[in-house]
């Protein structure tokens, strides 16, 4: 192999790499915050919910986790503004990995619920304790810290494979500001390269974030590595 | 929605079915056997990962990065970095061999996890027990460990493959002639989006669900003790 | 002739030194019985032996060879001369007991199909389990696979056989048939080094005790003379405690 690497070119546009980074942070934070609330919506449905919605909820479940997020957000991209829904691009991205990620936290949340039950009614005969207190103190910590692991990894899976889908439909983020970038220099391999070791390092911090945050709301030892 | 309904007739024609259904095919084969070859390779990243000494530290420590960066990544970052370097070495390799590395080392690094699971979930006292009547490492994984570490690593395995289905949808950016790709093609053409993607979405389900089915009935089966299976077998004979 | 010398045995996990200088020797088929208090390191003399903590000094002789343990060749020099039973016996879940017993001596030794399968039977028959040699580990009782393991051990026809409270994860009814193949062994001339609880089978087979404490040897005796007549303080309260039930 005789290819000349020519990192300097990489060098000049940093800033527009690290623009990508931001909106791809972005990206990732809204559709996980949005996705959490679906999930926790669709969790409660699933543990409270009266059958009806129950069977709706695990249709979206099955559907969702079983197709592409590409293909629901081509869907999104290229189909609706047939019926005259118009989104831009950002927003078909945010939109479809929101719903995309709601599916995946259902199923996680879920299993936090179910995972309370016996505490819950452990917790219960605890004497002295209001409905709220239960909740609060024993309940809540409880559904946290049995989830929180899985919270955390689902986090970065939406930050690094969620969001670079948005580089096929041309939103600028991290993966697509490498692609507009290389394609009018051709350096592709650098590009790529760096903007990989990026993500290493955005996922990197994402997850000692995450990890000091668990331990300190939630006593959790979520492993950074 | 009447160009649909008028679309839908020409759209499920013949030719276009075959087109999806080999593209169907691709999808899977290359899934397929980017995941088996990744598995063994795993196999392998594990092994080395465990050598024994201080003198193995370096190269433990390459097993350990490798396995971290890669879950770090994007898969369609990996798909070309993996299309240039190797346009770069052999400009002529096929699209669905490149398709196929990229696919592999994505799936080295997170079944690698899978794998170590598995073997930690063996007691250690039965790697003792190997030890001590002079088997080699090797002999221990091979023929105490990892018939043992079986149950606890296919069905994770099999639901990082089925689960895999979906993310390969990406390639399709290289120009592999998978699922996606055809659908985009066929958008091109003319046909409707919602009509185009909503078929290519079946498809995805029709591969995936039963797949994954499937897997979830293997980790009930797997997670029988031997004894019980065994014997279940010799009742029925 | 000394057949197994242990000198100044040290062992370390991590930086708890475990064993302090372990000394004593055995003859060829005599049978020595480690006693002494839980956490005393009689678990971790048969470990450093078998190559499985490792030694930071003092030498062991077998025979006239000496295994430091220092190199991967003499820790398999080691391990081909002794057989260890584990009080959790062990086996390989994943074999039958014919398998089990076989694997070592058809991989690791070399020897020869025929005389290994005939063999393991012999071993099933003195051990008392013959019809039993398809059943899979979690199909037998804790009794039946301790002494699977003993054949397992057996099989690989050590110089030393070694025996950690092979009855200690035993029902107190399943204790009596382990024992009963081990004073088979006895009475073959089997050398060993048996750590038990069980003190009324150590005064019956053994020929000499060692007791441990904290990692020393404190006594080495007959089992008369050290049951009923220790020297040491710390020997007379713990057989006191221990012998009168
Ligand atoms: N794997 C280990 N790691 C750390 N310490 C250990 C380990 N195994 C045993 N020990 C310690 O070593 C000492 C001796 O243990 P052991 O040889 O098992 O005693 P015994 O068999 O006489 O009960 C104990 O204090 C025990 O806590
Ligand atoms: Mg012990």
């Amino acid at each position: 192999m005789n290819y000349g690497f020519q990192f300097g070119v990489v060098w000049d546009n940093i800033p527009e790499l690290l623009e990508g980074a931001w909106l791809t942070l972005q990206l990732g934070c809204f559709a996980f915050a949005g996705g959490s609330l679906i999930g926790l919506l669709f969790a409660t449905i699933k543990t409270y919910g009266v059958w009806p919605l129950r069977f709706l909820v695990d249709c979206y479940v099955i559907f969702i986790t079983n197709t592409p997020a590409l293909i629901q957000i081509y869907f999104l991209y290229f189909g609706l503004p047939e019926v005259g829904i118009r989104w831009s691009n950002e927003a078909c991205l945010l939109i479809g990995l929101t719903m995309n990620a709601g599916a995946y936290l259902t199923l996680i949340l879920r299993a936090g619920f179910l995972s309370v039950r016996v505490t819950e009614i452990e917790a219960s005969q605890t004497l002295g304790m209001s409905l709220i207190q239960q909740v609060r103190y024993i309940i809540l910590p409880h559904i946290a810290k049995s989830i929180y692991p899985a919270l955390a990894n689902f986090f970065i899976v939406v930050l690094v494979m969620g969001t670079s889908v948005g580089a096929l439909i041309g939103v600028d983020e991290l993966t697509g500001q490498a692609i507009n970038l290389s394609t009018v220099n051709y350096r592709w391999l650098e590009y790529f390269t760096v903007v990989a070791g990026m993500y290493v390092v955005l996922t990197f911090i994402a997850s000692i974030g995450l990890a000091l945050l668990g331990r300190w709301a939630f006593r959790v030892k979520a492993r950074i590595f | 929605m009447e160009r649909i309904l008028e679309q839908i007739p020409r759209f499920f024609s013949g030719p276009n079915m075959t087109l999806l259904l080999e593209a169907a095919g691709l999808t899977l084969a290359m899934t397929l056997t980017g995941c088996l070859i990744g598995f063994g390779l795993a196999f392998v990243l594990v092994y080395l990962r465990q050598t024994p000494g201080m003198w193995a530290l370096p190269l433990r420590w390459i097993c350990i990065t490798y396995v971290e960066v890669f879950r770090r990544i994007p898969f369609i970052v990996v798909i070309y970095l993996v299309l240039f370097f190797i346009q770069a070495v052999t400009p002529d390799a096929s699209l669905f061999t490149i398709a196929v590395i990229a696919i592999c080392l994505y799936a080295v690094a997170y079944t690698a996890d899978i794998i170590r699971g598995g073997i930690e979930s063996v007691p250690i006292t039965q790697v003792e027990a190997a030890q001590s009547m002079n088997l080699s490492r090797l002999q221990t994984n091979i023929r105490i460990i990892l018939p043992q570490a079986w149950p606890v690593i296919v069905p994770p395995a099999i639901a990082f493959a089925v689960s895999f289905i979906k993310d390969t949808a990406l390639v399709s950016q290289v120009g592999v002639f998978e699922l996606t790709f055809r659908g985009k093609e066929l958008n091109n053409q003319g046909y409707s989006g919602l009509l185009v993607f909503g078929t290519i979405a079946l498809c995805y389900f029709l591969l995936s669900f039963p797949l994954s089915m499937l897997g979830q009935y293997l980790e009930k089966r797997l997670a029988t003790p031997r004894g019980e299976r065994r014997s279940r077998k010799i009742r029925h004979s | 002739m000394q057949h197994l010398e242990v000198s100044d045995v040290r062992a370390k996990y991590g930086t708890l030194e475990v064993l302090k200088g372990i000394s004593f020797s055995i003859k060829k088929g005599e049978i020595a019985s480690l006693v002494g208090p839980s956490g005393s390191g009689k678990s971790t003399v048969l470990r450093a032996l078998m190559g499985l903590t490792p030694i930071t000094g003092g030498t062991v002789m077998i025979g006239n060879e000496r295994m430091n343990y220092s190199s991967a060749k003499e820790v398999r020099a080691a391990r081909d001369r002794m057989a260890i039973v584990f009080q959790q016996y062990n086996l390989f879940q994943n074999m039958t007991v014919m398998q089990n017993l076989t694997l070592a001596p058809l991989k690791i030794k070399k020897w020869g199909k025929t005389d290994v399968i005939t063999e393991a039977h012999r071993l099933l028959g003195l051990v008392g389990l013959s019809d039993r040699a398809n059943a899979f580990p979690d199909q037998l009782s804790g009794g039946q696979q301790q002494r699977v393991a003993l054949a397992r051990a057996l099989a690989l026809k050590p110089q030393i056989l070694l025996l950690d409270e092979v009855t200690s994860a035993l029902d107190p009814e399943l204790v009596n048939e382990v024992l009963d193949a081990v004073r088979k062994l006895a009475n073959e001339g089997m050398t060993m080094i048996i750590v038990s609880h069980e003190m009324a089978f150590v005064r019956e087979v053994a020929d000499k005790v060692i007791f441990m404490d904290e990692g020393h040897i404190i006594e080495v005796g007959k089992p008369a003379d050290i049951f009923d007549n220790s020297q040491t303080n710390r020997a007379r309260d713990f057989f006191s405690k221990i012998l009168r039930h």
